[in-house]
């Protein structure tokens, strides 16, 4: 396998998601696709249940052994996680792609000391004694900024506070320096001041370790504070996705201009907030058509109903740079070649 | 952690007085008369006033308990005047029956009931973890239905007739083991680990099948819980291995509500595994206590229902302080 500078860190393509259940099968991601180079940050935003979570779950490997159906290629230095056995999966987990989650209590193990719980992940990968990885612990603590260091190694999660303990599972995820970090809602369950220094701190280390990162939101504020480009997600699939510039500066598809229009103030819980009137699609009977369709005001400029019967596809060619997923652009692009 | 065990402990000792003193007004003023007991069967009303004197129940209540508590930490005289007698350290009285220290007569019967509990809460701690946490594993596979099946069957299972069932395979029908002997009190004793072993096993299964069947299903359904939470996920995460993530997060969180089980089901079963040893005919504390509740041997019941409460109460702080090692976040509060 060759790796090249310019072959991106990561690539997804056509992945879905699909959940049996007793309600019938969820199809929760739907045709996602995603591409980061190294050392990037890239925002995936959409509302809640957009399948924000099942993307980064299926990137992690988390998925596998598990009754999901996962489909479609996780390309990651070149090679697809998704045919991945469990087994080399694992020994990738943590070294080469490591995950921070939403609520930091409940994804610490409460019975053992964070330095501890540091130090493990350390040992997984790397054969140190317990002693060594407890000092590897230690400093990678003091790097996410959590003072006297050596004491606070030997408390409990419950012991510290919310935004040290998010500062915590950074370092567990960063201490054997992955090549891909994914932070699903890492600053959703902070209060406002704290979520501006964990950002803070995610972009120092990831200046200082050249980490690419997979920023999952739903405020579009904190997208344009810390990402290089933004991946919009609704109903499982990715709607448009662009440089951060270029992406608030032009919005293509509806959903995303529905979503500038309505952005919170910084601060606000967006995840209460339903910016654009009427619900995201049954993920048990999917429409034939655009998924979008029975929320979008602009259905009127796409002719013959198409979309309620045809669903999008993503152009490719000049589109790709900042692609949406609407069938206006194809009207565009159909017009302008008529030109 | 001092501060907890220290506050604890003086807990422990507030509702013992306690448990005493209740204890010892529902045996005062309950339904028995201890002097009508006492003087036996050719009872004259003059000979039912003596014996009310020899148990110092001419006294008011209060100095009645008060002696009797005296008596559990030095000995005391015990008897008629003129006619005492000395009644060691730790004094319960004499037994009606047999007019022996009570103290002596839960001596000899502790072996007996400790034998039938060591083995019965190994056995069944064993059994009921290993295969409900295998359970928990393969969650709506073949493995788990029969497990769970087997524990229903379990659970519905009375003693008794476990027992029996027991008797009559092994010693009537197959004769493969003996009958339990009185004889054999311990694993060090002449009949050594191996004659100790298979004295007991009986009783000790007959527990198991009941105890078993409720230890697979706690900690199966703890075990699911666990599997559950966000830190699996975590760890997960980490690239740990299966076993790793079983062994060092699942099991560490996952089996403390058998650990409480555990603990309360100790202190239970040391007050007397009532009818099992009747079942095996095994003299232990249970058994002592049947005998002297049908004998109207007041002090002998009593002191049981002290021992067993005391049991209780202790298996409870015991308990208490394994939480606290386990979980950092009991330690604190
Ligand atoms: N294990 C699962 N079984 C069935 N449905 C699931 C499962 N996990 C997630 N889903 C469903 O998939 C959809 C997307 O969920 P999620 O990715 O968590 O959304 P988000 O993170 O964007 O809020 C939701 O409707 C959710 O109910
Ligand atoms: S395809 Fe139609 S429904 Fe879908 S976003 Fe475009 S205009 Fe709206
Ligand atoms: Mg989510």
């Amino acid at each position: 396998m060759t790796t090249t500078t310019d072959q991106p860190l990561l690539r997804i393509r056509d992945l879905h998601v699909a959940f049996p259940t007793d309600d019938g099968l969820v199809h929760a991601v739907n045709g996602m696709d995603l591409t980061l180079a190294r050392g990037e940050t890239v925002g995936i935003v959409g509302e809640s249940g957009s399948g924000k979570t099942v993307t980064s779950q299926a990137l992690m490997g988390l998925l596998k052994e598990t009754r999901a159906q996962v489909t479609g290629e996780i390309l990651l230095d070149g090679t697809d996680l998704n045919s991945l056995s469990e087994d080399r999966m694992r020994a990738w987990r943590g070294k080469k792609i490591a995950m921070i989650f939403q609520d930091p209590l409940s994804a610490m193990h409460p019975f053992h000391s964070v330095g501890a719980q540091i130090a493990e992940a350390y040992r997984v990968h790397n054969k140190v004694s317990r002693k060594a990885a407890t000092a590897v612990a230690v400093d990678m603590l003091g790097r996410v900024g959590i003072p006297d260091p050596k004491r606070r190694a030997a408390a409990f999660p419950h012991e510290f506070s919310g935004g040290m303990r998010q500062r915590a599972m950074i370092a567990m995820a960063l201490v054997c320096e992955p090549e891909l970090l994914i932070a699903d809602e890492p600053t959703t369950a902070l209060d406002v001041t704290v979520q501006a220094q964990i950002l803070d701190l995610l972009g120092e280390l990831q200046q200082e370790t050249g980490t690419a990162v997979v920023l999952v939101t739903h405020d579009l504020g904190v997208v344009a504070e810390v990402c290089h480009h933004v991946a919009v997600m609704y109903g499982g699939q990715c709607v448009e996705r662009g440089s951060v510039r270029e992406l608030f500066r032009d919005p293509r598809h509806p959903y995303t201009q529905g979503l500038l229009a309505s952005m919170p103030t910084l601060g606000d819980d967006g995840e209460r907030l339903r910016p654009i009137p009427g619900f995201p699609p049954s993920l048990t009977a999917l429409p034939a058509g655009c998924l979008f369709a029975d929320r979008c005001p602009q259905t009127h400029r796409v002719p013959d109903g198409r979309c309620h019967s045809e669903r999008p596809a993503f152009l490719t060619g000049d589109a790709a740079d900042h692609p949406s997923r609407c069938h206006q652009e194809t009207l565009a692009t159909a017009e302008e070649a008529a030109r | 952690m001092i501060a907890f065990l220290t506050r604890r402990l003086v807990a422990t000792v507030v509702l013992l007085a306690v448990i005493s003193f209740v204890t010892f007004t529902l045996f005062h003023f309950g339904p028995a008369d201890p002097a009508a007991a006492a003087c036996g069967q050719e009872c004259t009303p003059e000979r039912i006033a003596e014996a009310r004197v020899a148990l110092g129940m001419d006294k008011p209540f209060l100095s009645q308990y008060l002696t009797y508590m005296s008596g559990l930490f030095h000995g005391r005289t015990v008897g008629a005047p003129g006619a005492e007698s000395l009644c060691q350290w730790p004094c319960f009285g004499k037994s009606f029956q047999t007019n022996e220290d009570v103290a002596a007569v839960l001596e000899r019967a502790l072996p007996y009931t400790l034998s039938v509990a060591v083995g019965a809460i190994v056995l069944w701690t064993v059994v009921g973890v290993t295969f409900g946490t295998l359970a928990a594993l393969r969650r709506n596979k073949l493995t788990d239905k029969l497990i769970v099946g087997a524990a229903s069957v379990g659970v519905s299972l009375p003693i008794p007739v476990t027992g029996l069932l027991l008797l009559l395979v092994f010693v009537s029908t197959l004769d493969v083991l003996p009958f339990t002997t009185n004889a054999i009190t311990s694993p060090f004793g002449p009949a050594g680990f191996d004659g100790w072993f298979l004295n007991y096993l009986l009783p000790w299964v007959a527990l198991a099948v009941l105890f078993s069947a409720q230890y697979i299903r706690v900690t199966r359904s703890s075990m699911l819980e666990t599997l559950g939470e966000d830190f699996m996920r975590t760890a997960r995460a980490k690239g740990l291995s299966k076993a790793a993530m079983v062994v060092r997060h699942g099991a560490r969180a996952g089996l403390t509500p058998v650990v409480t089980m555990l603990g309360l089901d100790i202190g239970l079963l040391l007050g007397g595994a009532v009818l099992t040893e009747q079942i095996f005919s095994v003299p232990g504390v249970g058994f002592t206590a049947v005998r002297a509740a049908q004998a109207g041997d007041l002090p002998l019941t009593m002191a049981i229902t002290l021992l067993a409460a005391f049991f209780i109460i202790v298996a409870n702080v015991v308990v208490d302080a394994v939480y606290a090692v386990i979980d950092p976040r009991v330690r604190a509060a």
